[in-house]
């Protein structure tokens, strides 16, 4: 069979073309705001609260700002509702940003003060002393970015904050390359894209400032790289990782990180990727497999590799006796300090957060740097809009100056390595950690994830059948993620549908919600071009079909799944 | 001696409701466990005989308020608020449906009593009756007792059966209704239009549910006749009619329907959970599938692994011939 | 024409509702909504509004704790000119029976001409609150309406009642429990949903509207929680593998009889 890639097969969209343009509402029906966050998530929360901390010693920039100094459009049914992550959240900005707050008042669940890692091998759980540094997490607080937005969503409307939930940002609005403030969503149109008997057009909302912190994949911040020109010295590329949270009967003393099996070492199927397993309080677990989608083997399954991690004794010893009472997945950029973008402002504008590549993999981690970076963005607004200026280069200094930028340098090749396979990526990685990034030194240069040629091959021998108690298939998980679209929601994913095998079957193993299927007829004929089924009302919305040739644009606002402890 | 009162409800032919019946029979069992009895509530010009005839089911006295309009709620109210208070009965029964509800509810603040509904079962402790029901969607059932007379208990659609006993004839007595000032407020313009393609697949006993097994939309005949056989209505699974086999309204489960038939039969539908949250509170749940591990066999209460192509015409016929002969 | 909307706040519907075993009561933790059915009747109300109907008002009226504000913000979104929010410890844990007394005597401070509501919510599944109101407040009602037209000061509704289409007319003032399949409530649009802090909003305690202490929350309710039970465990179910169809329809046949099916 010829390999090929998803590359090849681009989707049918024009990014700047679509999601940039001037505002269209006449003037008076255009609302007014101070400004304009896209995403209610750490970093774009962080900023709000931030901006209006500031504006309190601020009086007469205040009244500038209007009726609604800042304003948060959030897609979600509530912040909260669309954040998933492992977590082990660094405690600096939570301190910097609630200097009176006690971290038994945080929505945190422990300080981690064990843990641990081991390599598995398909029966066995080696531990790996002495432990790998950048796994280390002491002084870390095990959290629920769920749990987070939703307690930040309610400091920033304590504050003063207009928390926009239900609302999409559909597209930019910008005027002589300035950006003026965002569009919202559409809602009431069927599935051909036709307005149904209520439907609401979206609005413009004009803003002095907007922030996008969109996170990973973020709709708006991938058309403005490209309209902009912001793009990084590499291409970013993403991880897929998907959670499940778990009522258990005995609590876990430790906090967990696990690499090798069931991912397979060989370089030709480059499975990159590890899983963790974190205690929440006494009576509750979470576990998740991360791993990159620069895989190489069609038929594998994020999800069913999770559900196969789970058949392992060490972690059956875990959840055994438990109740599944989660689940979710989204996408992580991996790209790491080669794929940030060249700038993080443009007149009018600042990116924050996942959606700027802000995550450091190695150290997993990501929350506190999108809380700093909000900040920074807050201050670097205030300061700029004082004077009247829109110009916020501020930004960018102060997150050059910053730990995102020193920890993001650091780490800067530690991902890339591992395409030559697990042992000598491990190795060379290992070498990077304890020379603090300066040996083996240069650029590692980091490739799209959707330029992998794909194969199919044996990964789905290994998946286990769903017993819906212990292990779970995806529909079932995609109910438990708490996602209730309506059935006549247009598509929101842009696809080639009619695609080679091959490709068919990369999107239907790797989307954990189901998305897409091949067609029974075409699949017992073992037909070589297949014309691919999608039901986008299963979305989850985590961006995989993205970073592997496809491209998610946004549903209407409020749908998706309802996470909550994720 | 205070007892169970229970409302008829009759069509404008005169034909009492099976659930109103079946109610009747759940009263007449539970007052013989008090030690007491049940009397039926009848509005409008019912003939003798008809009022009679309700003792054959436990009934051993029938009120008759000939002069109420039947249909409308508020003037049952005010019949049964002044037989209760006159007559001292202990608890008010209503078999399920819109008139059940919208009597007891009346009644609930007339007499400032405690009601439970959707109740699917009544039981006898300490001399006093506790009502069972389903809560959440049918994922607990709670025990509802009551802390003063009267109670009042709405049943769950089919919840209770009509069993004829050895009644023997009911005492009829006619009563005046009294009333109330806004009880004369709502008329009665047109009663029990039937508006034939309007499918209420909530209200069937019967269901057959097609899914993706069945292969293509024409296929979703065999799903009719089979209906059709059974007297029943044909469900469809968000697949279908997302593919355009089958009407939205036809649709059961987390974006459609929720529907609690007496039989559930399930044609090539694999059982997800979206679907399943739709009609897991079947009675009997009969599934049909090729696919042995397909989700629905964990809960059907019979499953059947095969070829529906094959099967449902064969059932149909063998379901047509039962019923023929 | 004065329309109260009364609404309320419940779980979202893709939370998974459980019952707290120490109170007996809902756990309502966890995400909240407005109940689906009521923007029904809020719509239901808009659309009077806009038929060229004299409406003065649609204040849209809840009973419940602090975070039913929300609701209620919802519902001024949704059109709605201002809110009343009557709140008190002592309402909770009160039964359909006190429940309606306290919404009806809220209501009565208003003097609404029309009060409408959603035909049920979607944790309580009690379908009647409207009917209870109704009677306290001597007002006619209707439930599941799923038509309703206003004319010369009368309402024309259809349901569908046990035998067919109901066809009934009500005079004002009225109560109309409303069902979903009536209308498609509207989205609110970015305005409306920024404007809705604004809109005024009456916090009311149980004395202000008139209360009586014993009618209302536990002490107040007419019935009482003994046990709460997972339903009873289905047993496994037969399986049978069609090799031979006739004799599988024979078997099919046979259980349908047994369970008197046919």
């Amino acid at each position: 069979m010829p390999l090929v890639a998803p590359e090849e097969f681009p989707p049918p969209v024009m990014p700047a073309e679509e999601f940039i343009g001037p505002p269209t509402d006449p003037e008076e029906e255009r609302i007014e705001v101070g400004v304009a966050i896209v995403g209610g998530g750490p970093a774009g929360l962080a900023c709000a609260i931030r901006v209006m901390q500031l504006l309190e010693d601020e009086p007469e920039l205040a009244e500038k700002l209007g009726e609604v100094p800042v304003a948060v459009i959030e897609k979600g049914k509530t912040t909260g509702a669309h954040l998933l992550s492992g977590a082990n959240m660094r405690p600096s900005a939570m301190r910097e940003l609630f200097p009176d707050l006690d971290p038994s008042q945080w929505p945190v669940y422990q300080e981690v003060t064990r843990d641990a890692v081991y390599l598995l091998t398909k029966r066995r759980a080696l531990p790996l002393k002495p432990m790998p540094p950048n796994f280390r997490n002491h002084g870390n607080y095990v959290t629920s970015v769920a749990k987070l937005g939703r307690f930040l969503g309610e400091k920033a409307e304590e504050a003063g904050v207009y928390v926009l939930a239900e609302t999409a940002a559909d597209k930019l609005l910008v005027e002589d390359r300035i950006v003026k403030g965002v569009r919202s969503g559409d809602k009431g149109r069927g599935r051909d894209g036709e307005e149904l008997s209520n439907f609401e057009p979206g609005s413009d909302v004009i803003a002095k400032a907007s922030v996008l912190a969109e996170g990973t994949l973020g709709h708006l911040t991938m058309a403005a790289l490209d309209f902009y020109d912001l793009h990084g010295r590499d291409p970013q590329r993403w991880e897929l990782g998907v959670k499940e949270v778990w009522k258990v009967e005995r609590p876990l003393d430790r906090v967990i990180h696990t690499m090798g099996w069931p991912l397979r070492k060989r370089a030709k199927w480059n499975e990159f990727g590890g899983s963790f397993i974190y205690p929440m309080g006494e009576d509750e677990v979470c576990i998740g497999l991360v791993v990159g989608l620069d895989y190489t083997d069609a038929t594998f399954s994020v999800h069913d590799a999770l559900q196969e991690l789970k058949t392992h004794p060490f972690v059956r010893e875990i959840l055994d006796g438990g109740e599944r009472v989660a689940w979710g997945a989204k996408t992580i950029p991996s790209g790491g300090y080669w794929s940030m973008p060249s700038r993080l402002s443009v007149p009018g504008m600042v990116i924050a957060g996942d959606a700027a590549g802000m995550v450091n993999i190695p150290e997993l981690k990501g929350i506190h740097y999108a809380m700093h970076a909000g900040m920074y963005a807050a201050e670097a607004i205030v300061d700029a809009l004082k004077r009247d200026s829109i110009n916020f280069e501020s930004y960018d200094e102060k997150v050059r100056d910053s730990v995102i930028e020193e920890d993001m340098y650091r780490s800067r090749n530690m991902r890339q390595p591992f395409e030559h396979g697990f042992f000598a990526g491990g190795v060379l990685a290992s070498l990077m950690t304890i020379t603090r990034g300066a040996f083996p030194g240069g650029h590692w240069r980091n490739e799209p994830d959707a330029t992998h040629a794909m194969s199919i091959d044996g990964a789905a021998k290994d998946y286990s059948n769903p017993d819906n108690k212990y292990i779970f298939d995806k529909l079932s998980s995609v109910f438990a993620s708490g996602n209730a679209t309506r059935d006549d929601a247009p598509n929101h994913i842009r696809l080639q549908t009619r695609v080679p095998r091959e490709i068919a079957q990369t999107w239907v193993s790797m989307c954990p919600a189901q998305v897409y299927e091949i067609p029974d007829d075409q699949l017992t004929a073992g037909a070589e071009t297949i014309d691919l089924q999608v039901t986008p009302s299963n979305c989850v919305q985590c961006g995989a079909i993205t970073a592997k040739g496809g491209r998610l644009t946004l549903p209407e606002g409020g749908d998706g799944p309802l996470y909550q402890e994720t | 001696m205070p007892g169970i009162l229970v409302y008829a409800l009759h069509s404008d032919e005169g034909e009492f409701n099976k659930n109103s019946l079946g109610a009747i029979s759940e009263a007449a069992k539970l007052a013989g466990e008090l030690g007491t009895e049940a009397a039926a509530v009848v509005v409008g010009d019912v003939p003798d005989d008809a009022c009679q005839g309700l003792g054959a089911y436990g009934a051993s006295k029938v009120w008759r308020a000939k002069g109420s309009p039947e249909g409308l709620a508020q003037p049952i109210v005010d019949v049964m608020a002044k037989l209760i208070s006159d007559e001292g009965y202990s608890y008010a029964l209503f078999g399920g449906g819109l008139l059940g509800f919208e009597i007891g509810a009346g009644l609930t603040a007339r007499l400032g009593a405690g009601v439970t509904m959707e109740v699917t079962e009544v039981k006898v402790a300490d001399g006093k009756l506790v009502a069972e029901r389903p809560v959440l969607q049918d994922s607990s059932i709670v025990d509802v007792g009551y802390v003063s007379e009267p109670g009042i208990i709405i049943g769950r659609l089919n919840a209770f059966d009509a069993t004829e006993r050895d009644g023997g004839s009911a005492e009829v007595a006619d009563v005046e209704p009294e009333l109330s000032e806004w009880s004369t407020k709502a008329t009665m313009v047109t009663r029990g239009e039937a508006r034939g393609e309007d499918v209420n697949i909530e209200d069937a006993e019967l269901l057959v549910g097609g899914g993706r097994g069945l292969g293509e939309a024409e296929n979703f005949k065999l799903a009719e006749e089979l209906a059709d056989a059974l007297g029943g209505a044909v469900a469809a699974t968000r697949a279908v009619v997302d593919a355009g086999w089958y009407p939205y309204a036809a649709q059961i489960g987390q974006t459609g329907k929720t529907v609690a038939p007496r039989l559930y039969l399930a044609a090539g539908i694999s059982g997800a959970i979206q679907h399943k949250v739709g009609m897991q509170s079947s009675e009997n749940i009969l599934a049909i599938n090729k696919d042995p591990n397909a989700p629905i066999f964990e809960f059907a209460d019979l499953g059947v692994v095969g070829d529906l192509h094959k099967i449902l015409p064969k059932l149909t016929e063998a379901v047509k011939a039962k019923k023929g002969g | 024409m004065k329309i109260c909307c009364l609404c309320k706040e419940v779980p979202d519907a893709s939370v998974q509702k459980r019952i707290d075993p120490e109170t007996k009561r809902l756990d309502r933790s966890g995400e909240k909504n407005l109940n689906p059915f009521d923007t029904h009747a809020l719509e239901a109300a808009m659309q009077i509004k806009e038929g060229a109907q004299d409406v003065e008002e649609i204040v849209a009226v809840t009973m419940g704790p602090e975070s039913a504000v929300r609701a209620l913000h919802k519902a001024v979104a949704l059109g709605a000119d201002r809110s009343v929010h009557l709140t008190d410890p002592a309402l909770t844990g009160s039964d359909v029976c006190a429940t309606g007394y306290a919404l009806a005597k809220v209501l009565e401070a208003e003097s609404p001409d029309l009060v409408l509501l959603g035909q049920q919510s979607d944790d309580g599944e009690c379908y009647t609150i409207g009917a209870v109101v109704a009677d306290h407040l001597k007002m006619p009602s209707l439930t599941q309406v799923i038509k309703l037209d206003v004319t010369d000061g009368k309402l024309r509704c259809e349901r569908q009642a046990e035998y067919g289409y109901d066809t009934v007319d009500v005079e004002m003032p009225a109560v109309i429990s409303v069902g979903d399949a009536i209308n498609e409530p509207r989205y609110p649009s970015l305005k409306a949903i920024m404007g809705a802090k604004k809109k005024p909003l009456d916090t009311k305690s149980a004395s202000d509207v008139g209360i009586e202490a014993d009618r209302i929350g536990e002490g107040g309710s007419r019935t009482t929680v003994l046990e709460i039970n997972p339903p009873p465990q289905k047993e496994a179910g037969e399986i049978i593998e069609d090799e031979d169809t006739n004799e599988t329809v024979e078997k099919i046949v046979a259980w349908l009889e047994e369970r008197k099916l046919i």
